[in-house]
């Protein structure tokens, strides 16, 4: 394009002549990021760009947020729960249950004040959007279609080229930083002889009564088929759904992408012999026919191929002609295609080299785990488009988890532009458990985001203090002090969300006895999403991210712990989570994490050269924790402490319990400790 | 972690809700009609019956326990019978009913006691309350210290006590405790209780567990004078109870004159070591004086000897003062040099490996469980949990009501978190301050939990809990730094009723203030006042900032209106100021930082103002400069006793004056306890401290805090999981279906998974507590069934 033509507007006269042949090109405005499409996650980064106070502008072609939306889903029930309930006033735990708000500051923008339903009309959605952008004043140009975009070189952009946008009009921009979120918006088509005569799910009637008595079959097996079968199932003959693979149930996968129970009753009916069926071939060997009545037929591609160009339909051999009981014999009064959504690379210039990835085909682009593109750098892709990151594993591909997904690309952002370190939280060690504890008791974006995002922790010098850095993408660990601007010199710890390692699958049966584990030591064989903590002594290096074990989010660490699984997902039990998990910690920072009343410390003090940590940081800083005498009373019978009051016996009795030297707690003495462990445990 | 704990009970609950009905093989238990059972019983021999109906089914759980008990019971010369009443002979001892039958307990054919059936719920109570009833002499059962008491002063000089605390009658201990009287009975007098109170008042500890001392009265000639007590330490068995019923009779010292690598005793037998204490002639009092005092420490856990090397033949290194000789065959002695009989000691502890002679079914003891709480502030606050606290005195705060509050009034405020331990020990300090501030405080006490209003806390800046803040109108929130404690942070609500430093504009204000006229009813929270002189250039803003970063860090140092440059300087002069340098358990904290020795006096009481007037001159002579003087009251601050027994073996007499270093070195220094404290000795005691001559009494250790205990080594157990073969063998570790799930997932994931040598991280004891603890699950599991 002729942008070079922009720097000198105002060079000498000759050069006017040059500019005036680009009759739309002035100066194209330049920002700094330009975020394409005002769906969720288009809006969710311009929100934490204008937070950030950044220079941005959101391109929308339609002239309100959220336009997917206005049309689909057909059937306008979201399937993205709207939990108004959860017993907790933690609002932050709150999101976890809460599908379909994006992040912000303002507790008014929750969903929960958009619908009452728990699976909301999608009305509401684009009525939520509306209100986000506005309340929130995000900058975007509606109406405003991109139609092209592609790369400018010049080495003073950051990242050595700019993104050139041009518009329906026309009109450029010109952008450091092109965040991408225009979501899948072209149909999956399958092409294959007779597609013509399919309908799709973009354009099919959603009025039952458009299907009375009729027999329809449905390519697909996804959401939108299930959903398309159960708008009509009451009316129609039969329904027959056709798929290359089996189908696969969201409750046993454990991916939201799959069917869910709220549209599957068509599985109902199939499995009641009531007419309705699914079954499995690869459309691509198939061809449907339509004969002279309008109805269609199944037939393999491979028998149109030997048939001679210009046979009627009527005359093609169909399997049944020798299979007389196959199963798809019957005429068809419809066929509808509900394939689901691919990613619009049309209007990306090949100098950007946005590619579709491989394992997925041409549904999304190739991204890294960082959500930038491998072909250009300073392009990311946002919200459903970024899917292939996180496809059929976890919920990067919806707005329960692309919010979060969002929010750390903003911080990459912030950290490589505007030197601003991602955020953490400094904390002596003796916070260490309470802030594991806190987070994966309340973090949403670590119960949304399992195995994606995960929270980190980076231990200071010998290990006295540390750095609590939320949400980093772990596939990208091992650039965690480029991305972050934290130094990880001194081992660090991950927390991450994981569900057993052979729970999760569309063959699985998740509902086997004993499937629940109750007993800390079992908790490596959770099976139930629950918390689990790797440590590295040092970080580890890309090749090890990359060749880590198969079913693996991370590379072997040195040590892991998992935190059993949870029935109501509440971590905060004093024996049974937190006990194990300080163990644990302990024994990778090879010191002493207990909390100690204010006396032990005093005792300490004066009977020892060093004190724990616990002592050293509060204690010795005059922030002992003094106990009240009901507590000291529990401590007296809990034989954690012994009665100090004087026996007589001090003074003239030299036989003395051998015990009696040995304080409370010392590490190494195996002796009085263990005889007042056992005590207790009667007790328990 | 459950199981473990309740597997005593549970053997005992099974029995008697099992009631199972198969059939036992009833061979050696005699059944007789109540006739021929009576024309057996011999005279002066004891017999136990049980009488049952005839028509009652053959087995029940009792007759199985008793049938175990026969030959126990035999081997005491007890015949064991169970007499099955008929119709046509009608006893007095066939009950009316099924249920009502009873087991008699007959000496010849004296009735001597009957016992419920349920008494006698299993074979360890049928041998307990058996020899019990037969040795109500030799065994006299004691509920109260005064029995005690009284057995101890008849029996001094002349016989000695086994005294044992057992949990309950008819349990394996008692039993263990009886069988071993039935032995010894006619030797020692035993005394048993199962009154926690007494042993208690004894001064045991851990009284969940039975203990057996033994009272050495033999000795004791003069009434006063308290009998000697060792306590049995192994658990209470049989054997155990024989082993050191041994090791007590041998003689306490022997004097030998041979080569220590041919010596034997009793001791070796018994797999206890030796401990030769060596001896010359011109040493021989003091060191036979030293090689008692050993001795009676050791009294159970090794033989101590006097080795006199003047009449040795063979020859011992030079230097060595103690041989040491393990009771293994085939180990050679070792030469020792320890100057301290306290490391000979801590040597004979160390180096013990006494096999644990356990009987299986004593086997309740095993190794710290590392599912046990041992924390004390976690542990204390679970144990707590269901007191109700006057939480009402507060008011709890919500996201909603949070801003509004704290703008419409001063307020404290609690951040906490509900599930965290040493937020909820604080909120109990923190209700306290409320319930004493009731009605007379306007600032208000509010809480919050963060484990419900993240939000809020965190943008107050809360990330650690818990945390107090206070909130005043038109001023930053200050947070308190203060001890978590009622007292300190009352001193803290108190003294913020006026906002420091104090502007004082004239001498008359001056003189009020010093004198503690101004702002009286504050006077007894604050302990310093400081006065700072101002010129008028000066901005008060950065004096202020300081004064209060720290006034809310140190109660003590409200009524500061200067800020002493120099912190350590400050506390000192304010110590000196006050002139009673008490350590407590909240000040020690600004003593410590003074990076000082400190000289304490430990007192039970309060100080003698003699000796406070020695110290008090030494520091005005400037002695003590490079020392912190302090002292501290027992009777205060009861901790210091057990800081005492870490000094000093066995405790002196109080007053004490000890130097502790606590900074560099570690070493603990007593003022002789011979001496007077008086300005004289103390001074020349400090010289021969400054000199290097004066001993040190211990060394405080020098330990790092180390995890108390190792943590489940998941990431083996994984591996173990996936290198599937092997596991197959453990048990219970994978469930069966993970089983055969893995089976198919196998062959995708054995090239992912690397056999890399496991990390260290104490990876090795992981394993190997875990092993041990299965087989000792699966063990458990089979008693259980």
């Amino acid at each position: 394009m002729g942008l070079s033509a922009a720097a000198p507007l105002w060079g000498p006269p000759g050069l006017l002549l040059a500019i005036a042949l680009h009759p739309a090109l002035s100066v194209p405005p330049r920002r700094d990021y330009c975020v394409l499409g005002a769906g969720p996650a288009g809006l969710q980064m311009a929100y934490f760009l204008q937070r950030a106070g950044r220079d941005y502008e959101v391109f929308e072609r339609a002239p309100r947020p959220g336009s997917f939306f206005t049309r689909y889903p057909r059937h306008r029930k979201l399937i993205s729960i709207n939990k108004r309930y959860t017993g907790k006033a933690n609002a932050e735990f709150n999101l976890r249950h809460d599908w379909n708000s994006l992040l912000s500051h303002d507790p008014r923008l929750l969903f929960r004040h958009y619908s009452r339903a728990y699976f909301p009309d999608a009305r509401d959605m684009v009525r939520y959007l509306g209100d986000f952008a506005d309340t929130l004043g995000l900058r975007v140009q509606y109406n405003t279609t991109i139609a092209h975009v592609t790369l400018d070189k010049d080495r003073r952009a950051w990242n050595g080229h700019y993104f050139i946008l041009t518009d329906q009009k026309g009109q450029m921009h010109q952008c450091s930083v092109l965040l991408v979120a225009t979501g899948l918006s072209v149909p999956n088509q399958v092409d294959f002889p007779g597609s013509e005569n399919v309908e799709g799910y973009e354009s099919v009637s959603i009025d039952p009564e458009d299907f009375i008595g009729q027999n329809v079959l449905i390519l697909g097996r996804g959401n939108s088929a299930f959903e398309t079968a159960e708008n009509i199932l009451g009316v129609t003959n039969f329904i027959h759904m056709l798929s290359r693979s089996r189908v696969r149930l969201s409750w046993a996968t454990h991916y939201v992408g799959d069917l869910r129970a709220i549209n599957n009753g068509l599985l109902d009916t199939y499995q009641l012999k009531s007419l309705d069926g699914l079954l499995e071939s690869d459309l691509r060997d198939l061809a449907i026919l339509k004969d002279s009545k309008g109805k269609f037929h199944v037939t393999l591609k491979f028998f149109l191929e030997e048939a001679s160009t210009n046979q009627s339909a009527d005359a093609i051999t169909l399997p049944q002609d020798d299979n007389d009981n196959f199963a798809m014999r019957v005429p068809y009064d419809r066929v509808i295609r509900c394939l689901g959504w691919n990613f619009d690379f049309s209007i990306f210039n090949k100098s950007l080299r946005l590619n579709s990835g491989n394992a997925f085909g041409k549904k999304y682009p190739l991204i890294r785990a960082s959500y930038e593109s491998k072909g250009s750098r300073g392009l990311f892709i946002l919200g459903t488009a970024s899917h292939s990151v996180d496809y059929r594993k976890s919920a990067g591909g919806f707005i329960h988890g692309f919010r979060y997904t969002v929010r750390a690309v903003h911080r990459l952002l912030e950290h490589r532009h505007h030197s601003v370190a991602w955020p953490a939280t400094e904390l002596p060690i003796t916070q260490l458990t309470s802030s594991i504890v806190r987070r994966v008791n309340e973090a949403s974006g670590l119960y949304q985001m399992f195995g994606v995002l995960a929270d980190v922790i980076l231990l200071k010098e010998n290990a006295m203090a540390f750095e609590y850095l939320e949400e980093f993408p772990i596939q990208m660990l091992a650039q965690l002090e480029t991305l972050t601007g934290r130094k990880a010199r001194h081992g660090l710890f991950v927390i991450n969300m994981e569900y057993g390692r052979n729970f999760s699958g569309p063959d699985k049966d998740v509902f086997f006895d004993d499937r629940s584990v109750g007993h800390t030591e079992d908790a490596w064989q959770s099976n139930f999403l629950h918390p689990v903590i790797y440590y590295y002594r040092y970080l580890p290096t890309e090749q090890e991210v990359r060749f880590r074990p198969a079913h693996w989010p991370l590379p072997r660490p040195t040590a892991i712990h998992h935190i059993v699984e949870d029935f109501l997902t509440d971590w905060t039990a004093p024996i049974g989570h937190i006990l194990p998990l300080r163990r644990f910690l302990e024994n990778c920072l090879d010191t002493d994490l207990r909390s100690f009343y204010a006396e032990s410390c005093f005792l300490f003090a004066l009977t020892r050269q060093k004190l724990p940590p616990f002592c050293q940081q509060g204690y010795l800083r005059m922030q002992g924790l003094v106990s009240t005498e009901s507590l000291r009373q529990h401590r007296v019978e809990s034989r954690l402490l012994r009665d100090d009051a004087p026996t007589g016996r001090d003074l003239e009795d030299s036989s003395q319990h051998p015990g009696d030297q040995e304080l409370l707690g010392a590490p190494l003495a195996p002796g009085p400790l263990a005889q007042s462990l056992d005590s207790n445990k009667e007790e328990l | 972690m459950m199981s473990s704990g309740f597997s005593v009970f549970r053997v005992g609950i099974s029995f008697v809700i099992m009631c199972s009905f198969y059939m036992p093989t009833v061979d050696s238990l005699l059944e007789l009609s109540p006739q021929k059972y009576f024309s057996t019983l011999q005279p002066g021999k004891a017999s136990l019956a049980y009488f049952c109906q005839a028509d009652s089914p053959r087995t029940s759980v009792f007759l199985e326990e008793l049938n175990e008990a026969v030959r126990p019971l035999q081997d005491y010369g007890i015949s064991v019978a169970k007499v099955n009443c008929v119709k046509e002979e009608i006893s007095r001892y066939c009950g009316k009913e099924k249920d009502l039958m009873k087991a008699y307990l007959f000496k010849g054919n004296i009735l001597l006691r009957e016992f419920p059936t349920d008494t006698l719920f299993d074979v360890n109570a049928i041998v307990a309350h058996v020899l019990f009833a037969l040795l109500f002499n030799e065994v006299k059962y004691i509920t109260n210290l005064e029995d005690l008491q009284n057995i101890e002063n008849a029996l001094k000089g002349k016989a000695n006590i086994i005294f044992s605390y057992v949990r309950a009658i008819g349990i394996p201990e008692h039993r263990a405790v009886m069988e071993a009287a039935f032995v010894y009975g006619t030797t020692y007098q035993f005394v048993l209780t199962t009154e926690i109170a007494l042993l208690e008042s004894l001064g045991s500890e851990d009284v969940e567990y039975a203990h057996l001392y033994f009272f050495h009265c033999k000795l004791v000639l003069d009434l006063t004078q308290q009998c000697r007590r060792t306590l049995m330490e192994q658990p209470l068995t049989t054997l155990n109870i024989h082993l050191f019923i041994k090791t007590m009779k041998a003689p306490l010292l022997t004097e030998v004159a041979e080569d220590p690598q041919q010596v034997s005793t009793v001791h070796l037998q018994l797999g206890l070591p030796l401990v030769f204490i060596v001896s010359q002639q011109a040493t021989y009092e003091a060191d036979r004086r030293t090689a008692e005092w050993v001795a009676w420490r050791l009294l159970g856990k090794a033989g101590v000897l006097l080795l006199l090397r003047d009449s040795l033949e063979v020859n011992i290194p030079q230097h060595a003062n103690v041989v040491f000789k393990r009771a293994e065959k085939g180990v050679p002695v070792e030469f020792l040099v320890l100057h301290d009989v306290d490391l000979i000691i801590s040597h004979v502890e160390h180096n013990t490996h006494i096999e644990e002679i356990q009987e299986d079914e004593d086997d309740d003891m095993e190794g710290p469980d590392i599912d046990v709480q041992d924390d004390e502030v976690a542990e204390t606050v679970f144990r707590d949990r269901k007191r109700k606290l006057p939480l009402e005195l507060t008011v709890e705060l919500t996201e909603e009501t949070f801003n509004a509050t704290v703008m419409a009034s001063d307020s404290i405020v609690l951040f906490y978190a509900g599930w965290q331990a040493v937020s909820m020990a604080f909120l109990q300090s923190y209700v306290d301050v409320a319930v004493k501030l009731k009605g007379t405080s306007t600032m208000l006490l509010t809480r919050i939990n963060c484990a419900d209003w993240s939000d809020v806390c965190t943008k107050q800046n809360v990330t650690e809990f818990p945390i107090v803040k206070m909130y005043k109108k038109g001023e930053n929130p200050v947070s308190y730094a203060g001890m978590l404690g009622t007292k300190d942070l009352l001193k803290f609500i108190q003294l913020n009723r006026i906002s420091y430093p104090v502007n004082i504009t004239s001498i008359q204000e001056a003189e009020e203030y010093l004198s503690g006229e101004l702002y009286k009813d504050l006077i007894s929270y604050s302990s310093v006042s400081v006065l700072g002189l101002f010129s008028p250039t000066m901005t008060t803003d950065g004096v202020r900032n300081r004064t209060c970063s720290r006034a809310s860090s140190d109660p003590q140092q409200h009524r500061v209106t200067k800020w002493c440059t120099r912190w350590a300087h400050c506390v000192h002069c304010s110590l000196a100021a006050t002139g009673d340098p008490e350590i407590t358990v909240e000040n020690l904290p600004s003593y410590f930082r003074l990076q000082k020795p400190l000289l304490i006096l430990f007192s039970d009481g309060s100080i003698n103002p003699q000796y406070k007037k020695a110290i008090l001159t030494l520091v005005k002579q400037k002695y003590l400069d490079s020392l912190t003087p302090c002292w501290l009251n027992l009777k205060n601050t009861p901790v210091g006793r057990r800081i005492l027994r870490a000094y000093f073996d066995p405790l002196p007499p109080l007053p004490v004056l000890v130097l502790v270093n606590l900074h560099s070195g570690g070493q603990v220094f007593a003022f002789p306890s011979d001496q007077a404290i008086i300005e004289e000795n103390l001074v020349l005691w400090l010289k021969k401290l400054e000199a290097g001559l004066e001993n040190h009494i211990t060394i405080l250790p020098a330990q790092e805090w180390k995890p108390p205990l190792p943590a489940y080594d998941f990431l083996s157990m994984m591996d173990a999981a996936t290198s599937q073969h092997s596991t197959r063998k453990i048990p219970k570790c994978m469930k069966e279906t993970d089983v055969q799930e893995n089976d198919k997932e196998q062959h995708e994931d054995k090239s992912a998974v690397r056999k890399e040598p496991i990390e260290t991280l104490r990876i090795k004891h992981w394993n190997r507590s875990n092993w041990f603890k299965e087989a000792e699950k699966s063990f458990r599991h089979d008693k259980e069934l």
